[in-house]
């Protein structure tokens, strides 16, 4: 147990570095304009790819409506700053509270039918979803319609955002190394055997959604104190499937490959901005080739022996 | 009085009668073996008794409470376990994982501290590594602990799913085909294993297997079923000899 601690500490202090780094080169202008704006909108979609990946990867049901959980939780977190009027230090940590809880709460309504429908059904079942919160957003008077929710406040900055962050890894992470996460991961393998061994599937599906869908409603209301004006369409099929895109890429049941996916999806297409009118088609080319080098055996029995060197190293620590 | 006590146990698929009045009584510490020829009804028994189907007529006893219509969850923390006829491991996780997930309801630590590391989750999780370990000991699996579970040998993955079943600390297990595909060393190593564990872990075991060797040589009593219906149940020589049973199995 003394391994977990020592381990805990290190990734800590390479946090504080990455953000001490990071938050140096925005400080001082050395990051170009280009590039730190961007770090919010990477940061969200770490948020966004990393709980995605609790309902995909370990719990192991397909979802294409994290979308509409991100909307749900921008509109609802977006609205409260823009109607209430309280000092913006009470008020933003409200707003980012508000946004996860009633997006959790979405988590749960969209979770019930999850319990009885699988893989391909459940996708089309959120698909629909997202799509429905999209049409009610854009015909309700309140939320702005189409023409989107204006005049919320930029109060989003790359501190918030990388706690933000922090928290949303840490406690995916933690939860999944826990027996709860052991859980998850028993249904995603085989759930005939996870209730033969008394493991409540209905708790852990439902706790899956639920915790997905709160960092998606608190990335929302982060997304939206960033551009200071929410649009409906931004959280369209498209979205989601930009999320799933990221999760896949990084691997199933991987959290920091989700973190990786997440910073090369969102920082490519800006990279390749130059090119014009190559662009989308080269982002496209290099998504191929991306896939079809992680599912490579040869480079996954590559990966397989370098993590088996790891491990070896671990084991014989722990013989020591 | 009886650990198990099954009435009248039955089930219908529609117009097919799968199981028929299905009698059986089992002390604790009991070794029982339950054979028939294929489609007897056999494995549809053991999800009975599991909780994965309802039956439509009669009901069954254990330790004293009333178990019929209760959810595979309920039956399985009441002191009911079991293999699988196909091995369903856990099978992208690893060995030890896989019995810890057996662990999971031994252990108390909640939501909150999991994922806050409180000092209860470091306290449980030590105990659930230790029992864990001690477990795959018995089964000698202990040095494929970090192993996936899949990457074991057909017959470690056996093995390993007893060792998972016996993790959530029943006082009956069901072990449904345990030596199917197994060589006749295998075999042999399997009965060894199953004695032991009965009397290390004082536990009843009613098997389902093909193998007459396994079932003559270790079960105190066994149970025939053939259409659904009990044909025969009596020690191994008595089964041996019932002209029943010979005739199922051989035609008259």
């Amino acid at each position: 147990m003394k391994k977990i601690k020592t381990k805990t500490i290190i990734w800590l202090i390479i946090a504080v570095v990455i953000y001490a780094v990071l938050f140096y080169l925005d400080a001082t202008g050395k990051l170009s304009r280009q590039f730190s704006r961007l770090l919010i909108p990477v940061g969200i979609n770490i948020m966004l790819a990393v709980s995605l990946n609790l309902t995909v990867g370990f719990l192991g049901e397909l979802t294409l409506g994290h979308a509409g959980f991100m909307s749900v939780g921008a509109y609802s977190g977006c609205m409260f700053t823009v109607f209430m009027d309280l000092p913006v230090y009470i008020e933003f940590p409200l707003a980012l509270l508000i946004g996860g809880l009633v997006a959790a709460i979405f988590g749960v309504i969209i979770g019930v039918p999850a319990l009885r429908l699988k893989g391909d059904y459940l996708a089309i079942v959120t698909l629909a979803f997202g799509e429905i919160i999209k049409s009610v957003i854009i015909n309700m008077d309140i939320t702005g319609g189409s023409a989107g929710l204006k005049g919320i406040e930029k109060t989003t900055n790359f501190t918030v955002m990388f706690v933000a962050v922090l928290v949303t890894i840490i406690v995916i992470a933690n939860l999944i190394n826990s027996r709860h996460g052991r859980a998850i991961c028993a249904i995603r393998d085989n759930v005939i055997a996870a209730e033969a061994v008394g493991i409540n599937v209905v708790y852990y599906k439902l706790l899956a959604f639920v915790v997905a869908a709160f960092f998606a409603g608190v990335a929302g209301v982060l997304y939206g104190h960033n551009l200071g004006i929410l649009k409906p369409a931004t959280f369209d099929f498209n979205k989601s499937i930009e999320i799933l895109v990221i999760v896949v890429l990084g691997g199933m049941g991987s959290i920091t490959g989700s973190v990786v996916a997440a910073i090369i999806i969102t920082v490519l297409p800006e990279v390749l901005r130059g090119l014009d009118d190559y662009r989308m088609l080269i982002y496209a080319v290099v998504l191929i080739a991306m896939m079809l080098i992680n599912s490579n055996p040869r480079i996954s029995a590559f990966r397989k022996r370098i993590e088996s060197k790891f491990n070896l190293k671990k084991n014989m620590k722990e013989a020591e | 009085m009886a650990l198990l006590e099954v009435k009248n146990l039955g089930i219908s698929f529609g117009g097919l009668r799968a199981v028929d009045d299905f009698n059986l009584t089992m002390d604790n510490g009991q070794l029982y073996g339950l054979i028939g020829p294929n489609g007897a009804g056999k494995t549809t028994a053991f999800n009975l008794l599991t909780g994965v189907y309802k039956p439509t007529d009669g009901s069954f006893m254990f330790d004293g409470k009333e178990m019929s219509g209760k959810s595979p969850i309920d039956i399985n923390k009441a002191g009911i376990a079991r293999t699988f006829q196909n091995i369903r491991l856990f099978s992208d996780m690893s060995v030890l994982d896989n019995v810890k997930v057996g662990l999971h309801n031994r252990e108390t630590y909640g939501l909150a501290s999991g994922i806050l590391r409180l000092p209860s989750f470091f306290k449980q999780e030590k105990e659930m590594y230790d029992m864990g370990m001690e477990l795959l000991k018995v089964f000698d699996l202990d040095k494929e602990a970090n192993f996936k579970s899949s990457n074991l040998p057909y017959g470690k993955q056996r093995k390993l799913e007893i060792a998972r079943a016996l993790a959530t600390n029943p006082k009956l297990l069901l072990l449904d085909e345990p030596a199917a595909g197994m060589n006749p060393n295998e075999t042999a190593e399997l009965m060894d294993t199953i004695a032991l564990i009965r009397n290390k872990f004082n536990i009843s075991i009613l098997l389902i297997e093909h193998d007459m060797n396994l079932v003559m040589g270790i079960c105190e009593r066994i149970v025939v079923l053939e259409y659904g219906k009990i044909i025969a149940n009596g020690t191994a020589d008595e089964v041996k000899s019932n002209p029943r049973v010979i005739a199922a199995y051989l035609g008259e």
